[in-house]
């Protein structure tokens, strides 16, 4: 299996308002809790560690590109 | 206290007395009688080997040390005439639980299924293996037991090693075919042949205390994430033999080891745990631990084993027992190429399994430890949901990690003919080989192992009846079950534990693991596995 980045949801605003809101009311430090226990119980539920690395490296790789394009606003 | 004797005497030897370039010459010398080195004399000299082995010591160290030997260790020393004598005094366990504060999060059982000789794991005090393997060696005629025998020097040769040795009455030399080093963590041969040993080094502090007590707790390894009596830390409890009770506490990075040490500091945390304080110190130490292994576990002429080519942290109980596991697999390829049956190349082979195995068993303990000592504020953050889970799910007690105990490892390996053959099960080539339920041909139940063991652990054959028996290959013994006059299968666990068909042969190496399946071997492939796992092959693939 590999990753799949179409979009999966029927009503992709309400996947996105769902965890949004899961997190309304908590501070960082629980927001961060949560999405820990989250990105746990998802990637078990995906059960596929070829697809969590890819996860990963896709999450990263944005990171790193936003990390990017902060630098180049500076210069 | 302690019934064996663990003092030794410092006895001359006629190989002293020999002057200037007169220098006695032995095939193999072994360095360093611990677990590691005495398992390996034992083996060699069971296969008729003549051993010198050399301690700098002269007494069985101090402390329970290792306690937990597998049950690939127990099977090892089955080989060795001592698996029983370990069994006996040892405490039997497969049970383990986990807590997080107070309360259990789960439990595992490590051997869940019947039918096997030995159980998952004894817990034994390190003074009483090294004790009973003593007693072993002085049963054989081959082994040459040095105390007080130090190495301060080494010379590789071309075909040997000199060694010099210091002596209560001085030093004097040694030629030796082969040299095995499992002189430990520290080895200072390791140091003479110029060899790295670089890894991960861990901060936390771990407090070891074997307390003495009658106490009602049951037999079974106890792991705590964040007890009550030792808050944001670890704790594991364990029974051994003699009412002693083994306990390791994780400290802070920060404690000064000698506050931490004295024994007024130890017993009220202790006291806490155990809620009582009726129990005596028979030890305490405290240790910080690396994770690292030699590049290589062969130098020339001198072989790397146990602590001294590679060392874990102890949760998993992977030190001890995969130094043994290092000693059996050196053990019949070192006896071969003595013998000139296989060539020095199999040795080689020693390296690519073991080194596979060290960098297993020190990835499988570094998540351990990192798991119980989480080292950045997002570690502790998963580490906490992960627990939080646990309580509630079964993949997120699955992922609670307090100690992947140790499990042979499986060997990707030069010496394994690839299955040619559809299996649905049984060990692949490169594993050991599971034991099961069987019957004599007089009826008498027995194991397996038992009768590998029997064959005088070498080569052998195990047949599944189909008929006429194997034509099997000159110098491989067999052992055949479900034949007209062979053992018999009377559970059907052995035929499904090796995925057995009529016709089915597995080719066992002489330190139990497979070689080489078959559905219906022929002769020709018998030998070319045959061949091919005593390193006889190389060039063709």
């Amino acid at each position: 299996m590999t990753l799949s980045t179409s979009s999966n949801f029927a009503k992709p605003d309400d996947a996105f308002r769902a965890i949004v809101e899961a997190h309304r009311g908590l501070s960082e430090a629980q927001s961060a809790d949560l999405d820990a226990a989250l990105v746990l119980v998802l990637a078990n539920h995906i059960g596929d560690i070829a697809v969590l690395n890819e996860a990963i490296a896709l999450a990263k790789r944005r990171m790193l590109d936003a990390g990017q394009q902060q630098q180049q606003q500076q210069q | 206290m302690v019934q064996t004797k663990t003092q030794f005497g410092y006895r001359r030897h006629p190989d002293q007395d020999r002057a200037g370039t007169d220098v006695a010459e032995h095939p193999v010398v072994v360095v360093g009688a611990g677990p590691v080195g005495l398992s390996l004399a034992i083996d060699l000299a069971q296969r008729g080997q003549s051993v010198v082995l050399l301690d700098d010591a002269d007494r069985i160290g101090e402390g329970s040390r290792a306690i937990c030997f597998s049950k690939r260790s127990l099977e090892f020393w089955d080989r060795l005439g001592v698996g029983q004598r370990m069994v006996d005094k040892g405490v039997v366990w497969s049970v383990g639980k986990i807590f997080h504060g107070a309360s259990q999060l789960y439990q595992f059982n490590l051997l869940p299924e019947e039918g096997h000789k030995r159980p998952a794991f004894v817990n034994l005090q390190q003074f009483y293996a090294e004790a009973y393997l003593v007693d072993r060696v002085q049963e054989l005629s081959g082994i040459d037991l040095r105390w007080r025998n130090k190495v301060i020097g080494l010379e590789q040769r071309n075909d040997h090693v000199l060694l010099t040795i210091e002596t209560p009455d001085g030093p004097y030399r040694l030629h030796a075919g082969f040299v095995v080093a499992c002189d430990g963590a520290r080895s200072s041969l390791r140091q003479m042949v110029g060899a790295e040993f670089a890894g991960q080094v861990f901060e936390d502090q771990f407090l070891i205390a074997d307390v003495k007590m009658t106490a009602a707790f049951p037999t079974e390894r106890w792991f705590w994430f964040d007890p009550p009596f030792h808050a944001g830390r670890s704790a594991l409890l364990h029974r051994q033999p003699d009412d002693i009770w083994r306990i390791d506490l994780q400290l802070h990075p920060d404690a000064d080891p000698v506050v931490e040490k004295r024994p007024e500091n130890v017993r009220p945390r202790i006291a806490r745990m155990l809620g009582h304080d009726k129990f005596d110190f028979e030890w305490i130490s405290l240790y910080k631990f690396q994770c690292r292994r030699m590049d290589k576990f062969l130098h020339g002429r001198v072989i790397f084993a146990g602590d001294a080519a590679h060392q874990v942290s102890p949760f998993g109980a992977r030190g001890a027992n995969s130094g043994l596991e290092d000693a059996e697999n050196i053990a019949w390829k070192l006896d071969r190429v003595l013998r000139g049956t296989s060539p020095e190349a199999l040795l080689e082979s020693y390296h690519t399994e073991r080194s596979a195995a060290a960098d297993e068993n020190i990835r499988e303990s570094t998540r351990s430890t990192d798991f119980m000592a989480p080292v950045s504020q997002q570690e502790a953050r998963l580490r906490k949901a992960v627990l939080s889970l646990a309580k509630e799910t079964e993949f997120g007690k699955r992922m609670v990690n307090g100690g992947r105990l140790s499990v042979p490892s499986t060997y990707d390996t030069p010496l394994s003919t690839a299955d040619r053959d559809t299996w649905r099960g049984g060990p692949r080539p490169g594993a050991s080989m599971p034991d099961a339920p069987i019957a004599a041909a007089s009826g008498q139940p027995m194991f397996l192992t038992e009768a590998f063991v029997g064959k005088g652990a070498q080569f052998t054959l195990l047949e599944f009846g189909n008929g006429a028996a194997i034509d099997a290959p000159e110098g491989v013994e067999t052992i055949r079950i479900g034949g007209d006059d062979g053992l018999a299968d009377t559970r059907g666990l052995a035929g499904t534990r090796y995925d057995a068909e009529a016709g089915t042969a597995y080719l066992l190496r002489p330190d139990g693991y497979v070689a080489a399946r078959f559905r219906h071997p022929t002769r020709p492939a018998l030998d070319a596995a045959l061949a091919r796992a005593a390193g006889l092959n190389r060039g063709l693939s």
